[in-house]
């Protein structure tokens, strides 16, 4: 008999604390499969956002920081200078990233920064309750957009595509793990994130579409569909950068 | 034997591997639950290939596959 299939030891033995089918489980497991890969053991500094991946810092079985609120590529920049032989990463949701921490995100993909980003959009804010994100779909229903976005909320920020406009990034790539092919194809494209920055290459960022199944109000394989068949067509699956 | 063991105590009783086992081989307890009250996950046969597909799905890593060596 040979294990074919095991909890990746990059991941502590904390259960997670996400809900039933979340799939910041599935990226956690994705990341931590990659840190075991590149061999990367003993060597790697994450950063917790504030989202429900606050608690980050628990599963990864790594140095962590948690920080404030959309500032985790100014941590990052700053962990990453000091400490240029480690690897460094920072994990952050849709309105972490998007909304309260935009200046952050831009300003060190436009410098370049050689660390790598994992952007879980899911098309809200989960821990606070599942309001507007700025990644919401038109038409959408939040707490905060009760008849579904529309005019008075404006549309959603493409940010892989902004990022993309930008001289600074190496790669930049938007993946899904809404089945089992995307998850594969997930995992090559955070592994080359990762790759890049132990070549020197500099800023890459992929952009994982995610679920919430408890703020859409799905079960989790409903949600599964929901980012396979609705949110790709908003948020089409690519490499947008890779130089 | 080809099969995968589910930790009882990390599974949350999402179903996805259910939904995405290709030969339908895992179903959810009808009587099973875990400390956190959650129903839990069952494999149910002994036709398991270990493609490992339930687990790479498992938000939870809850599940372990294990194959069967080649005689
Ligand atoms: C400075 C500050 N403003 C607002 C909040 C409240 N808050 C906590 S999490 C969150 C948004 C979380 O959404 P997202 O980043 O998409 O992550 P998710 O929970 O969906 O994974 C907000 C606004 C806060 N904690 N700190
Ligand atoms: S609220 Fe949403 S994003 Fe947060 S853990 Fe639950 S399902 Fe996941
Ligand atoms: S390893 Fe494959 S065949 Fe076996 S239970 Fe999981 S998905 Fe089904
Ligand atoms: S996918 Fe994992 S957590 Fe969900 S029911 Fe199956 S074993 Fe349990």
């Amino acid at each position: 008999m040979s294990v074919v299939y095991k909890k990746s030891k990059m991941l502590t033995n904390v259960p997670l604390n996400y809900c039933p089918g979340c799939t910041h489980g599935i990226v956690h497991k994705l990341v931590a499969e990659t840190l075991e890969e590149i061999n990367a053991e003993g060597n790697v500094i994450g950063i917790a956002p504030v989202g429900c991946a606050v608690f980050a810092y628990d599963f990864f079985n790594c140095d962590m920081q948690q920080v404030a609120h959309g500032r985790a590529p100014a941590c990052a920049t700053g962990i990453k200078r000091c400490n240029p032989d480690k690897i460094v990463f920072a994990y952050q949701g849709d309105g972490d990233i998007a909304s309260i921490g935009t200046a952050e995100i831009v300003h060190a993909a436009a410098r370049g920064e050689n660390f790598t980003v994992v952007f879980i959009n899911n098309a809200i804010y989960g821990m606070t309750g599942g309001q507007m994100a700025p990644t919401t779909l038109v038409g959408q229903k939040t707490t905060t957009s009760p008849f579904g976005r529309g005019k008075m909320q404006g549309n959603p920020i493409k940010l892989t595509e902004m990022l993309a406009t930008l001289d600074g990034p190496s790669y930049l790539a938007r993946v899904s793990v809404s089945d089992p092919a995307n998850v594969r194809k997930a995992k090559k494209a955070i592994k080359k994130a990762f790759e890049n920055q132990v070549n020197g290459k500099g800023f890459s960022m992929v952009e994982v579409l995610s679920t919430c199944p408890t703020n859409w109000h799905m079960t989790p394989v409903q949600a599964l569909d929901f980012v396979k068949n609705e949110m790709t067509k908003v948020f089409p699956l690519g490499v947008y950068k890779d130089c | 034997m080809s099969t995968i063991y589910i930790d009882k105590e990390l599974c949350k009783g999402c179903a996805v591997c259910v939904s995405f086992c290709p030969l339908k081989l895992i179903n959810m307890s009808d009587h099973d639950v875990n400390a956190s009250g959650y129903a839990i996950a069952e494999m149910n046969s002994d036709s398991c290939t270990a493609c490992a597909i339930c687990a790479m799905m498992c938000p939870d890593s809850a599940i372990t596959v294990v194959k069967e060596d080649k005689k």
